[in-house]
């Protein structure tokens, strides 16, 4: 830092010396007129050659633009003779144009003349684009459009490439979109400019390959903006397919798609036959024949365009997986086919002698279709491309067009496993992705999940973790693939013991799909035997809790299965129904008595019997009308205790809950402080005892942070009630203050603060505001002609009296409100082992959480570091590290790097997540628009963290380093 | 009519000893120089005195261009230029070039060293021959002399392996080699833009074959090694030191990192090693995980796959082994396989086709029981291992069959030509038979004309080429001005000039700036025409009868009535004489240079018709 600090001086100072005599007139000049337009208008006439003349601008184009500068800009260019210098003004003038505050209306003329004189093409093109830019600052004006328009078709004949390329854009972004009327108030409209289209599509025939795809983009344009392209056009898209240039094959691709969206059901002729087709389908087969273009580009984008045909006939679509395959002009089975084949007969995949792909009979050579007309073998070649970009558009594709139809899922269930073994690890995980998502259609055949398992023993963690999560939604037909599938978990969990608790799920669900499959392997499973007891496995081994997590959720719809079970294995149920009550459901248990209580409990009702609950104590606790109230604390603490308790019993309801009791505390807290004895002592007497009422407005300032940023799912109102809260808490601590300072001077600026905020919170809920009619704020602002004008001393009496008066604002719950949470998984803080390391260089510490409902975690989550001394460090993830394995869910897997000097001997360190808080954020998403107003800094200054998860300890150990 | 000639010396409706003569534009073009594995006599090499009977080739070869380094294709390189002689340029790939010799060297070890041949070409020459090469680099043009240039386009098929445009004028040819349409595990897909060859020349191995997608193949290779091993059981694979072993490493050693497998790999030394260095180097020639990863960790580096010693075969416990050769027919790879061949745990895969008679062949078609009267085969065990000679030996280990086969088929053939536009196709480098079928097809499906010569058979193609014209900047200024609509670049446009052919090059000039370069006058070219009319006035008042006649018919024109008693239209001169004698036959003198013929043409005939009668006299 400090040597570029240094490097810095220096270079000022060089610059000074360097430039004394050419730096000294501008000043002087700048002196007597402080425009900047001006100033650069006298170095423009200043320059004597064309670079000056460029530098100068190019200056003035990289500090801030003014909008006066044009005139002066202007008024050179017309003078300039030199190319360049032309070309940077027009593009200067296009730059001004952009700015804010800056009508461009007023500069179209002078833009619009330069046109009679110009002779230079690159000039002309940007000029073009400057008015490119106007137009699109003024997107109202109609006559201001057509004027541009007639510009554009004036030099659409220019031999210069690039300015009918910026012509045809200019079509784009302009022409007229409504059908082409003549209307008499506009007499400057010329017939032609009606029909942009027609005149757009004679440019797909240029001569030069950019201008055809200007051409293309700016009728994609056209679309984009509403016009209804004719369908005449598509015969000349599909020419273009074959062009010699690959931007133009890639726009035609999207042409040829938008058009397949129009008119999907209009019928085209297939030349060379007598036959028509839907044009959807037409498109579809001659966008799949771009699958193998020449260029990866093209056969990205039509492979991802194929994934957006879903109205294409199922036959087509079926197409696209085959691929005839023959051996010397004889037919061959592909080795899908034959595997299918094999399962079918019932044989266990030989596949083990040569030539059992032997092909069988005999290929009519006139049949074979060697260039597969239409769709045929799309896919395969997409699946198979070189570039990984293809296969992943490829793979999506798929996934789109599978679930829109069942039997296509069906049929590309085997070349989505075989995506399962792509050499990048990226395609692997989008096909298991992909693969999930269409599950709901699919049931797996054991050959193929035999194919699917074998992905468990992957290195990655990602690709297990989302084959747990595929293994999760899948179909299985067989009890030999419960089988098959749970001795590759457990294979999977010995082998990476950190996945236990991702196999643990994966098995929960597993058997709580399969009940029926599940029920023939229970006594192998649990290893009982009709005779003979079998020793009682060991309970913490996580592969046996897998079997139990597995059996226990089959016999949750199967009620004969608890028959099979053993002595221990109720035992071993009722501790994991406690320890692990997520993976294992509650289960009727014939003979246990516990059993109908606590199924009847957490019942399918019971979610809304806690509603009720949740609804019943709030409303009992509206009842209050002033904090003051006798009882008024008893009943608050109660309903605290009965709300976090029903948090924790039921988990859908535990953000609702929370929040509640968050709130009430905050009021608990409240009516505590202003109960203190302190307020009818002297003023002089309390300065020692008022702690707790000090202690009390902290905190509740903590809280009303963490009520308004942890919870996601709050509506305005809700929000308007948290600041609220905190107004009252900002409130009690200026009171405070009050009686503990001496003297006004301090008090003043507290106070002038307070007020801006009172009116901040005004003006940000105006809304809500006849809600609060009762409460604090509400009298306050009845109150604030008088607050502003009266002096500190009162403004404190009276918010003390009316934070005293003030009733009790009721808590209105959102329909959905949701605790963001976070669970560091590893490091687990169970190691005795300290991580060693020398002191003074660093140690890579791997850190897995998982984060729920947190919102946008790539910028509020941070990992801190506590040592034991007392330092702390915030580390920023990178946003690569977090995943979303699912809606509100986000797993975050970071290293951070901890060092520290050395220690004498081993000592915990604690990590913990927190998650980051700015009030300006919110503000700023409130009120958008009164973002230039000078209040808003100062408020949005609060930020801070809020600790969330519970914290783990790692025990570490720098050594000294040894010399 | 010019004309593109193609003569096979190999690899005409065969496979093997690949060479191909092409003569386009007057230059010769020999591409590749390969040898005949099933020969061991003369035919091994093309028949080089087609070219000529005596004397070196220089001076009628331009040029040879090898399209990469598989022996078939390079092995009698050599022999072409050291023994038969030859001194011209020798194109080739970077990498080609770096392992051919290698490739060579042990070529001939195996010819002279064991098999003890004489009169065939020494270290010597292969080091003098490679010296004679020019490397090539991907899409670059390499001008070989003012005319011919050439240009390498990525093939796939090994390392190094290149598609060749070669180009004279507008006429070109394109030679693919061997090439891939399918990316590997290691090399990415053959690409050429659409250069419209006016011949395309391609390999056509596999004609007649649709494969399966690679997947399924990996995907059952992958399983059928995890099973093996898992089961503690060894696995032998043989292969052939380049190209298909390297993708089987890059395969395996992926799959062990992914998932995380502790079984050892080894791979038998020799001269894998060396190459191996080389594809380490070539990195820009790998598919596109190999280009992108390589700087954390370039993928040829293999870490779980280590150098094979002999002893390593009784070593307890799984293991993976490749070794050559691949046939199984001697060497390493049948040691090893007699090692194991009694223990049913163990496996073989073998990834290539196998020659009828090797020990590859029988136990691939399920033979039990190999009974070792190979006269051969028996000497190389006594050779190396004197111990495990037994006369039959019992088979229990799994046999397995992969095919991992580097060329394009049908569909990659066919894709190609899409790719390429060619206005001819000439198919090599495969049985005959195979390419009827697909020359069939071709000609069916793309409308255009497919050859298939056979060997020393030639095929001859006339083609088109458009003559390029300088044409002056004054000629084309002078043409514009004319006027007329603005230049349509989709309708012709006639326009006069003088064209001159001078130094093999054609300009179109102006007709005065062509006289003043050739030094040569300009001569005037008049056409004189009589016409006899008949009328009763006297000449002068004819004269301004026609006069007022063309006057009223050729509105547009100048017509003058000169004083000297002629009329010009134009510069069309016309005067009126009579005889005495027939003072009523007026002779009509018409003349009007060579640049007015039609005006002039119109005239006369007009003129001929007669005057008509209501003329006033004047």
């Amino acid at each position: 830092m400090a040597a570029h600090l240094k490097k810095r001086v220096y270079e000022e100072f060089s610059k000074v010396v360097q430039l004394p005599q050419e730096e000294a007139p501008a000043k002087k000049l700048r002196l007597t007129k402080p425009s900047k337009s001006a100033a650069l208008h006298i170095d423009l006439c200043k320059a004597s050659n064309p670079t000056d003349a460029l530098q100068y601008l190019l200056h003035f184009a990289r500090s801030s633009v003014e909008a006066e500068s044009v005139e002066g800009v202007v008024q050179h260019y017309y003078k300039e003779q030199d190319n360049s210098v032309r070309l940077k003004i027009a593009s200067l003038i296009g730059l001004l144009s952009k700015t804010q505050n800056f009508n461009p209306e007023s500069i179209l003329d002078d833009t619009l003349n330069t046109f009679n004189t110009e002779k230079s093409h690159q000039v002309l093109a940007q000029l073009l684009d400057t008015l490119l830019v106007i137009g699109t600052q003024l997107p109202e004006s109609l006559i201001v459009r057509h004027r541009l328009i007639e510009v554009a078709y004036k030099h659409l004949s220019d031999t210069y490439f690039g300015v009918r390329n910026k012509c045809l854009q200019l079509l784009g972004c302009l022409g007229n979109v409504d059908t082409p009327l003549n209307k008499d108030g506009q007499g400057l409209v010329p017939a032609v400019i009606g029909d942009a289209q027609s005149l757009i599509s004679d440019y797909f025939a240029d001569q030069d390959p950019r201008v055809r795809t200007a051409a293309i983009k700016a009728m994609l344009q056209l679309h984009e903006r509403g016009l209804k392209i004719q369908q005449t056009i598509y015969d000349q898209a599909c020419q273009l397919l074959c062009d010699d240039y690959e931007q133009v094959r890639s726009a035609a691709v999207q042409m040829v798609w938008v058009l397949s969206q129009l008119y999907p059901e209009s019928i085209v002729p297939i030349p060379s036959s007598n036959e028509q087709v839907r044009l959807v389908d037409d498109s579809f087969g001659k966008i799949s024949h771009m699958v193998s273009d020449g260029s990866w580009v093209v056969r990205v984008q039509a492979a991802k365009t194929l994934g957006n045909m879903l109205q294409v006939s199922p036959h087509f679509l079926e197409q696209t997986l085959d691929k005839k395959l023959m051996s010397d002009l004889r037919r061959k089975r592909t080795a899908h086919e034959r595997a299918k084949e094999l399962y079918a007969s019932g044989e266990f995949s030989s596949g083990r002698k040569w030539a059992d792909d032997a092909p069988k009979e005999k290929v009519d050579t006139s049949a074979v279709n060697l260039i597969a007309s239409g769709a045929c073998g799309a896919f395969v070649h997409g699946l198979e491309d070189e570039m990984y970009e293809v296969r992943i558009a490829a793979v999506d594709a798929l996934s789109a067009l599978a679930q829109s139809s069942a039997s296509f899922a069906e049929k590309c269930l085997d070349f989505l496993v075989d995506m399962f073994n792509d050499e990048i690890e990226e395609v692997r995980l989008q096909s298991i992705h992909v693969l999930r998502q269409i599950s709901t259609n699919i049931t797996l055949r054991e050959d193929q999940l035999d194919t699917v398992l074998a992905v468990l023993e992957d290195s990655s963690r990602d690709i297990r973790e989302a084959l747990h999560e595929l293994l999760c939604f899948t179909n299985v037909s067989t009890k030999e693939c419960i089988q098959l599938a749970l001795l590759e978990l457990l294979k999977n969990l010995t082998k990476y013991p950190t996945d236990r608790n991702s196999v643990w799920k994966c098995l929960k669900f597993l058997g709580c799909r399969h009940p029926t499959l599940v029920l023939p392997l229970v006594p192998e499973l649990l290893s009982t035997h009709p005779y003979f007891h079998t020793p009682e496995p060991d309970m913490d081994d996580p592969a046996y809790i897998a079997v139990l997590v597995l059996v226990f959720n089959a016999a949750q719809s199967c009620p004969t299965m608890t028959a099979l079970f053993s002595d221990h294995t109720f035992r071993h149920y009722t501790y994991l129904r406690d320890s692990l009550s997520h993976l294992v459901p509650p289960l009727r248990l014939p003979g246990r008595t516990q059993a109908p209580g606590v199924s009847g409990i957490e019942g399918s009702g019971s979610v809304e019997s806690a509603q009720l609950f949740l609804q019943q104590s709030l409303s009992r606790i509206s009842t209050i009308h002033n904090l003051q109230d006798p009882g008024a604390q008893d009943l608050l603490n109660f309903t605290i205790r009965d709300l976090q308790r029903l948090g924790e019993l039921q988990t859908e309801l535990a953000g609702a809950a929370d929040f509640s009791a968050t709130y009430l505390r905050c009021q608990l807290l409240l009516t505590k402080a202003l109960q203190e004895k302190l307020w009818t002592m002297a003023v002089p007497l309390c300065l020692k005892h008022n702690a707790m009422a000090t202690a009390a407005a902290k905190q509740m300032l903590e809280e009303t942070y963490k009520l308004e940023f942890l919870y996601s799912g709050l509506e305005n109102r809700q929000v308007a009630t948290i600041h609220h809260v905190r107004l009252q808490a900002k409130a009690l601590q200026l009171v405070l203050t009050a009686r503990t300072r001496r003297g006004v001077e301090p008090l003043i600026s507290v106070c002038e603060k307070f007020l801006q905020e009172v009116e901040s919170f005004q003006r940000l809920f105006v809304v809500e505001l006849p809600h609060l009619q009762e409460s604090f704020v509400g009298k306050l602002l009845d109150l604030s002609p008088k607050l502003s004008a009266c002096k500190p001393g009162e403004l404190v009496k009276i918010l003390q009296t009316t934070l005293r008066q003030s009733g009790f604002l009721n808590l209105k719950l959102p329909k959905q409100v949701q605790r963001a949470s976070a669970t560091i998984i590893e490091p687990t803080g169970e190691s005795d082992n300290p991580l060693r390391f020398t002191s003074g260089l660093v140690v890579a510490l791997d850190i897995d959480a998982t984060l729920e409902h947190v919102q946008d975690p790539h910028n509020t989550v941070k990992v801190q570091v506590l040592y034991p001394d007392g330092q702390s460090h915030v580390i920023q993830p990178k946003p690569g590290d977090f995943r979303s394995p699912g809606p509100h869910r986000h797993r975050l897997i970071t290293q951070v790097y901890l060092s520290h000097s050395a220690w004498t001997e081993a000592c915990q360190i604690e990590v913990r997540l927190l998650l980051a808080y700015s009030s300006s954020r919110l503000c700023k998403a409130v009120w958008s628009d009164s973002s230039t107003e000078g209040l808003q800094p100062a408020e949005g200054a609060t930020e801070g963290t809020i600790p969330f998860g519970k914290p783990v300890k790692v025990f570490i150990m720098p050594k000294p380093a040894r010399r | 009519m010019p004309e593109i000639k193609v003569t096979p010396l190999g690899a005409g409706q065969d496979v093997g000893r690949s060479c191909i003569l092409v003569s386009i534009g007057g230059k010769n073009i020999m591409l590749d120089c390969g040898m005949h594995m099933g020969f061991n006599d003369d035919r091994r090499f093309p028949d080089f005195s087609y070219i000529t009977q005596q004397g070196r080739l220089t001076e009628f070869l331009d040029c040879v261009i090898i399209s990469h380094f598989h022996l078939d294709h390079c092995g009698a390189l050599p022999y072409m230029s050291e023994m038969v002689g030859y001194d011209g340029p020798i194109y080739m790939t970077h990498p080609t070039k770096a392992i051919c010799p290698i490739l060579l060297e042990d070529f001939r070890k195996i010819t002279v060293d064991k098999k003890g041949e004489t009169n065939f070409f020494t270290s010597q020459m292969i080091k003098d021959c490679m010296k004679k090469v020019v490397p090539l680099n991907l899409h670059q043009t390499v001008q070989v002399d003012d005319e011919l240039e050439i240009k390498a386009y990525y093939a796939g098929h090994v390392l190094g392996a290149a598609m060749v445009q070669i180009k004279v004028g507008s006429e070109s040819v394109v030679y693919t080699g061997d090439y891939n349409m399918t990316p590997d595990r290691h090399l990415g897909a053959a690409w050429i833009d659409k250069c419209r060859p006016d011949i395309l020349i391609s390999e056509s191995t596999y004609a007649t074959t649709i494969r399966d997608s690679k997947r399924c193949r990996e995907r059952d290779f992958l399983k059928k090694v995890h099973e093996t091993v898992e089961r503690g059981g060894k696995v032998l694979i043989p292969v052939f030191a380049l190209g298909r072993a390297q993708e089987l490493c890059i395969l395996l050693e992926t799959f062990w990192e992914r998932m995380n497998m502790k079984a050892p790999i080894y791979f038998s030394t020799g001269l894998t090693e060396k190459a191996n260095h080389y594809y380490k180097l070539f990195i820009t020639w790998t598919n596109q995980k190999i280009r992108k990863t390589f700087v954390q960790r370039n993928m040829f580096e293999f870490k779980h796959i280590k150098a094979f010693d002999r002893s390593y075969a009784d070593n307890p416990g799984p293991m993976v082994v490749f070794a050559t050769p691949g046939m199984l027919h001697a060497g390493q790879s049948l040691q090893i396989f007699k090692k194991w061949a009694g223990n049913e745990k163990n496996m073989i895969i073998m990834p290539g086709y196998c020659v009828q008679g090797t020990i590859g062949h029988k136990i691939l078609n399920g033979q039990k029981k190999l009974e070792m009267e190979n006269r051969q085969t028996v000497i190389e065990i006594e050779r190396c291992e004197p111990g495990c000679c037994h006369l039959s030996l019992e088979v229990k280990l799994q046999v397995e069959y992969m095919s991992f086969s580097a060329h394009a088929d049908a569909k990659g053939i066919m894709q190609l030509i899409r790719m390429a536009e060619p206005r001819n196709m000439l198919l090599v480098h495969g049985e005959a038979k195979k390419m009827e079928f697909l020359k069939d097809k071709i000609e069916q499906e793309f409308t255009i004309n497919c050859f298939m010569p056979a060997n020393g058979e030639t095929t001859t193609v006339i083609t088109n080429p458009s003559v390029p014209v300088d044409i002056s900047l004054n000629l084309l200024k002078r043409e514009m001005a004319l006027g007329g609509p603005l230049p349509d670049p989709k309708k012709p446009r006639t326009m006069h000039g003088t064209l001159i052919m001078k130094d093999n090059s054609l300009r179109l000039v102006s007709p005065e700036q062509a006289l003043k370069e050739l030094g040569l006058n300009e001569h005037q070219l008049r056409f004189t025409c009589r016409v006899q009319l008949q009328d009763p006035h006297s000449d002068p008042d004819t004269l301004s009868r026609i006069y007022t006649h063309l006057k009223s018919v050729l509105k547009g024109y100048t017509i003058q009535h000169l004083p000297d008693g002629t009329v010009m239209v134009e510069s069309i001169v016309i005067k009126v004489s009579s005889s005495a004698e027939e003072p009523n036959t007026k002779v009509l003198l018409l003349s009007w240079s060579y640049q007015d013929e039609d005006l002039g043409s119109f005239l006369s005939t007009l003129l001929k018709k007669g005057l008509p009668s209501g003329l006033s006299s004047m």
